[in-house]
């Protein structure tokens, strides 16, 4: 087993792509979750709503910049759809709504009367050329060993992490103006914010539509460096990627997005690493091959959240006394 | 104690200046009228309390007035202007606050933050405000407020604390410094005094008259300790089935046999 | 092109291995005639993708045939029914034609037409509705019992489990273990598949949720917990040993329809609509009569109240995670009968019990067996005039509008506030 590969190819997913797109989507979910406290379980729907909202435009002849329009416009529409109904209800009806519609929504997408605008199960290509044109590093490959990118990766890494800074120089406008105290109200107790003449609704139902706008953006990312899109991408084990990675960081907290992400892709991949090598090498006994490799990591990520989630739900750097005094 | 009182004690009488009438307001539960009010009148610049035995409806009466429960029937006006149908933040911000028998101080939010939440007409409360900023000036003077408030209160001291490590009776004074913080008409106190201890208990009532005497407020509340409501209230409403049953100064009420009947005729247990 | 493209997926993507090539389509042609199996050579398969072509095949002499497929996807494989021999007729016209065949990366997936001695029936309009409305009953009746547990739970205790879904799955699995590995028959198979999965019911609440309980997690929390114990018993006891393929229990899995008045419908169908429908009003007679059942209306109306007056709340809680658990893994086996063993189930038919106890009201046993077999004959019926793909949707639109004008659902109770 070849540890110092394993680790290497964990720092890479840690500052690559994924973490970056991740994080971006992570910065949503914190919105959500982390300050107002709504549990939404489809945020994968507005992932992919922002992927195929800029994949179908450029199909379609439309330039990239209308695609990230389209792309936004669509998830924070999404938002709107499910926050009305659900956002007066208990917090539950939300994640019961959220949960489905997003699922539906793959479901459509990958159906066949969606076909001629979605591709179907055979999704969308090569809709990013625009933005691939703009690339300034030189082609070439950048890195030491096998820590290594191309130029494309690159480009596409500089434009997540661009994404990342904004996300969260925004975050912390947001959060300390008193907007962001109204969130937070609301995310303790809504019938307090309410009886103050706050309008939690609407507080619930902007928060939800500005998350959803930012998760739209973190699926671009993962769209532009695939030039490519697939419905059985955003499947909903996604959104709790981005849950794992928002409460590791550290729910409420402006960099936690980040820290969470660049965590949790190192600890995925490099997991992945260990557990082919393990099976390859037979140490889990010869009841395992390398078709179960898979399933084992999704069912070690249930576990880890199960075990993030009771033991330090204040995150991997939180401190505890704060939530104690949660009465959540 | 403030000049002509309405000399009227049966149920449902008239008020010189009423700020607050209820008519017919009903609210079943199952096959219950949990609350049932023929007509209320409550008069401004005083302190009403509203007694009863447990279950009489009181609380659920406060929900429905602040419309945090709708009721099946009936209707309320504010200063004239009816409240049926208005959701909770806009009964608010037409200047009814109320607060809640069991506190809802925002844990994780500072004290400091608790107060400021309650102020009126903050512009960077709009997403586009808060994004492109304009309203630094209004939360100068909201917080130059907000310190005022909590030093009336004896809060000074804890104002960058999480609302959460407070006690229940500094909870209480938070939750009371919150509610003048939107500067309202009338004030709904349900059980401000419930699982206070008695040293602040005195506190609390002291700043409850102050309400009325200083700031010329209406002041509505639920409260079960008798010698509390003896003490303080200009009137008194009493509640059983969720009908009034009696209303009048102190001293007429707690001598009403219809209010001792309710009293002694419920299986109540605490007088919390 | 787009193959590369996957495997950069598959990096990031979930239940995608990291291999993609070698994908077919493949089966066998035989008639089944009670235990008799005949191959039956020379009938024809097609199998598309949207109108499109990708390949075709016909079956050997040994029934055996198979279509290589482009890649990982969804497929449509048509069965051309010009092809068959005299005397030799689909079971179920219905299942002629394979709109949703999921080929993962690198897998062989088995299809199989049933086929069987008779003639095509040509159905009439009427005869469809009433058909549908039969298939909708019995998918509406495994809902239900499916949704009772789930219900029940967040009566009790307020939480949405969403682990919910593979007790479900763990009913079918471990019934199938029974059946296939050990050849038990079936209908005793499904003892110990239904006593294993009550048992763990009840154990995860005594070692896990009510230890949460007691340190006072919030539901935000233990709804996520429930979330990662999703995963785990999904992917790692479920996929690992079971396998990605489908599979159907030994018994009951080809069934000559029974013909009645214009409708048909197998004796399986009817078996579970029966069988349910006696399950469902033992439940809500266990409810209304039984100590323990009325102690969990009482816990579920009013935790505080009950506890108050001497009901052992814990008990309570520990005995409706056993029934409902139960319940869930029965609600599995119906639904393997009917339409497979797989390992995914669960979380599909969880979406579903989602929609029918937010329809039927969350919280309220009555109310998820109504919403269960509302919901079911309404996702049926409405491939009448709808594409079957649009069953989810359909499903979804109902739980919205629902929440939209009585979001306390047909049985459930207006909330009381402060």
């Amino acid at each position: 087993m070849d540890v110092g590969k394993i680790l290497i190819d964990g720092l890479r997913a840690a500052v690559g792509v994924p973490a970056a797109a991740f994080a971006v989507s992570a910065v949503g979910l914190n919105l959500q979750f982390g300050y107002t406290g709504l549990l939404n379980f489809g945020h994968v729907g507005s992932m992919l709503l922002g992927a195929y909202g800029l994949a179908i435009t450029v199909d379609l002849g439309g330039p990239m910049w209308l695609g990230v329009v389209a792309g936004i416009g669509a998830a924070v529409l999404f938002g709107l759809a499910l926050g009305y109904p659900t956002l007066r209800l208990r917090a539950d009806f939300l994640a019961i709504t959220t949960i489905a519609a997003s699922e539906i929504l793959r479901l459509v997408f990958r159906s066949e009367f969606a076909r001629p605008l979605t591709g179907g199960v055979f999704g969308i290509q090569s809709f990013a050329d625009g933005f691939f044109a703009l690339n300034p590093y030189p082609d070439g490959v950048y890195g030491l060993g096998t820590f290594r990118f191309d130029e494309r990766q690159l480009w596409v890494m500089t434009l997540g992490w661009l994404l990342v800074g904004l996300g969260l120089a925004a975050t912390r406008r947001l959060v300390y103006s008193p907007w962001g105290r109204t969130l937070k109200a609301v995310r303790e107790d809504e019938d307090a914010t309410a009886s103050l003449g706050k309008n939690v609704f609407l507080i619930k139902l902007q928060s939800l539509m500005l998350g959803g706008a930012i998760g739209a953006l973190g699926g671009m990312v993962l769209a532009i460096d695939q030039q490519n899109v697939n419905p059985d991408f955003f499947q909903p084990i996604v959104t709790f990627y981005v849950y794992t990675i928002v409460i590791m960081g550290g729910a409420a907290t402006i960099t936690g997005p980040v820290i969470g992400a660049v965590l949790f892709w190192f600890l995925f991949e490099a997991m992945d690493g260990f557990v082919g090598a393990a099976v390859e090498l037979g140490w889990l006994g010869p009841w395992f091959d390398s078709t179960d490799v898979g399933p084992i990591r999704f069912a070690v990520f249930g576990l880890g959240l199960m075990l993030l989630m009771i033991f330090r739900p204040q995150g991997i750097l939180g401190s505890r006394e704060e939530l104690m005094i949660d009465a959540r | 104690m403030p000049a002509d009182f309405a000399a009227d004690t049966a149920p449902g009488s008239t008020k010189p200046d009423a700020v607050l009438t209820v008519d017919g307001v009903f609210r079943k539960f199952g096959g219950l009228r949990a609350v049932d009010v023929a007509h209320l009148e409550v008069q401004r610049g005083t302190i009403t309390s509203l007694i009863g035995p447990n279950g009489a409806g009181k609380t659920t009466l406060f929900n429905l007035l602040t419309g945090f429960d709708k009721p099946d029937g009936g209707e309320w006006h504010l200063d004239g202007g009816t409240l049926v149908g208005i959701a909770s933040y806009q009964v608010a911000r037409r200047g009814m606050v109320r607060t809640f028998q069991l506190t809802k101080s925002l844990a994780r939010l500072t004290v400091l933050e608790n107060v400021l939440l309650g102020a009126p007409d903050q512009p960077g409360e709009r997403l586009s405000r808060a994004l492109f900023g304009g309203w630094a000036a209004k939360e100068a003077t909201n917080t130059e407020k907000a310190f005022s408030l909590l030093d009336q209160f004896g809060l000074t001291d804890k104002r960058d604390d999480y609302a959460g490590s407070l006690s229940g009776g500094q909870r209480k004074l938070l939750e009371m410094a919150r509610a003048l913080m939107v500067d309202p008409a009338v004030i709904m106190l349900d059980e401000p005094m419930a699982g206070v201890n008695p040293a602040l208990t005195q506190d609390l009532l002291h700043h409850v008259k102050a309400l009325r005497d200083e700031q010329g407020k209406t002041v509505v509340f639920i409260e079960h300790d008798m010698d509390v409501v003896m003490d303080i209230s200009d009137w008194v409403v009493c509640l059983a089935e969720g009908a009034v049953i009696s209303e009048g100064p102190p001293e007429h009420v707690s001598t009403d046999e219809r209010v001792i009947d309710a009293y002694l005729g419920s299986t109540h247990g605490d007088h919390a | 092109m787009w193959a590369l493209a996957l495997i950069g997926f598959t990096l990031l993507g979930p239940a995608l291995p990291a291999l993609a090539d070698g994908e077919l389509i493949k089966g066998v042609h035989e008639v089944r005639d009670g235990d008799e199996r005949t191959p039956v050579g020379g009938v024809g398969v097609d199998v598309f993708v949207g109108e499109e072509e990708v390949g075709s095949a016909t079956s050997a002499d040994d029934g055996t045939w198979s279509v290589p497929v482009p890649g990982s996807g969804t497929y449509r494989v048509v069965l051309d029914v010009g092809s068959l021999p005299d005397g030799v007729a689909p079971t179920d016209p219905e299942r002629t034609e394979l709109d949703n065949v999921d080929v993962r990366s690198g897998q062989e997936k088995v299809v199989r037409f049933q086929l069987g001695p008779g003639r095509v029936v040509e159905s009439d309009p009427w005869a469809r509705a009433g058909n549908l409305f039969i298939v909708g009953l019995r998918f509406g009746s495994i809902i239900a019992l499916s949704a009772i547990g789930l219900s029940m739970i967040y009566g009790v205790t307020g939480l949405v489990n969403f682990a919910h879904g593979e007790l479900i799955t763990l009913g079918a699995v471990i019934t199938w273990w029974f059946n296939a590995l050990l050849g038990w028959h079936l209908l005793l198979a499904a003892i110990p598949g239904v006593l294993a999965v009550a048992a763990f019911g009840g154990a995860q609440e005594r070692w896990l949720w009510l230890p949460l309980r007691r340190r006072r997690s919030g539901t935000v929390a233990l709804i996520v917990v429930s979330i990662g114990l999703s995963f785990l018993i999904r992917y790692g006891v479920v996929l690992v040993p079971f396998g990605g393929i489908p599979q159907s229990y030994r018994q009951y899995a080809i069934q000559e329809p029974w013909r009645f008045l214009g409708l048909e419908a197998t004796p399986k169908t009817v078996a579970i609509i029966a069988a349910s429908i006696v399950i469902l009003g033992l439940v809500g007679l266990a409810l209304q009569r039984s100590r323990t059942g009325m102690a969990m209306r009482a816990v579920s109306d009013n935790p505080d109240l009950a506890r108050s007056s001497g009901i052992d709340v814990d008990r309570v809680i520990l005995w409706t995670w056993i029934f409902g658990a139960g319940l869930a893994a029965l609600g599995g086996v119906f639904f393997g009968i009917s339409e497979g063993v797989e390992w995914q189930m669960g979380f599909r038919l969880l979406l579903m019990v989602f929609v029918a106890v937010v329809l039927g009201g969350l919280g309220s046993p009555y109310g998820a067996m109504l919403g269960g077999l509302l919901i079911g004959v309404l996702v049926e019926m409405s491939t009448l005039w709808l594409s079957v793909e649009f069953k989810n949707v359909i499903a979804l639109g109902a739980m919205i509008v629902m929440l939209l004008f009585r979001p306390q659902g047909l049985l459930g109770q207006r909330e009381r506030v402060g």
